[in-house]
């Protein structure tokens, strides 16, 4: 069990060697990794800057692990979610989940990423070359995650 | 009672967090984003549309009949845009 909520960058393969190390009785890993793109909404980006809300975020993202750990079988799950100043290309999220079978990883990794985008206290602020603008929250990202509420 | 603001909310009000003394009528999260509007114009302005104003309150989402009182910790933020 592990959330983590950090500047630093992260290694994806290191994380999942040492969650899946000396545990035999995994028989999955689903991974998600996001980066930071060079383009949004047709307008280049240079840079990203991701503001949290320290406390709530941490609580919100052991909440969320705790209601993936009800839904599916898992046998652990990783959560690494980067703050600060990013650049395209950069490492920004990752979400590993470990099971005996492939389908508890695979729906609890995506569940988790729905979450994420819209309940986890991270808001994102792009350079562009017209200058700073705020992320807006996408309707699409509301839908994909009600249909985990059924 | 602290009042935290996060994103394009704290930019537009100029400040990250405060500590408030809302009126004794002040009882819940639609009535005390009421009040804070009147703080200045810059609150008015970032608290025009409340559609577009997220709130947690002790670090939990939660709607604008939720109670608020005198120790919360209040946080005022748009739509998340995590992940």
């Amino acid at each position: 069990m592990a959330v983590r909520v950090q500047a630093e960058d992260f290694d994806m393969g290191a994380e999942v060697a040492a969650l899946t190390a000396g545990r035999p009785s995994i028989g999955g890993v689903a991974s998600f990794l996001g980066l930071v793109r060079d383009v949004a909404g047709g307008m280049p980006v240079t840079a990203m800057t991701l503001e949290h809300y320290p406390g709530m975020t941490e609580r919100q993202l052991d909440a969320i692990e705790a209601e993936a750990r009800a839904r599916w079988p898992l046998d652990d799950v990783l959560i690494i979610h980067r703050y600060g100043r990013l650049e395209p290309g950069d490492r920004i999220v990752l979400v590993v989940t470990a099971s005996a079978h492939r389908e508890a990883a695979f729906e609890s990794c995506h569940f988790l990423m729905d979450w994420l985008k819209t309940k986890a206290p991270f808001w994102k602020l792009e350079d562009t070359p017209d200058g700073e603008r705020w992320v807006a929250a996408k309707v699409s990202d509301d839908k994909a995650a009600e249909r985990w509420s059924a | 009672m602290k009042v935290l603001y996060f994103a394009w909310l704290r930019t537009k009000i100029g400040t990250a967090q405060e500590v408030v003394e809302p009126p004794a009528d002040v009882a819940d999260v639609a009535g005390l984003v009421a009040w804070l509007k009147t703080r200045s114009p810059k609150h008015a302005d970032a608290l025009a549309n409340a559609d577009v104003v997220k709130v947690a309150v002790n670090q939990e989402h939660v709607p604008y009949d939720h109670p608020v009182g005198a120790h919360d910790e209040v946080a005022l933020f748009p739509p998340v845009t995590g992940g």
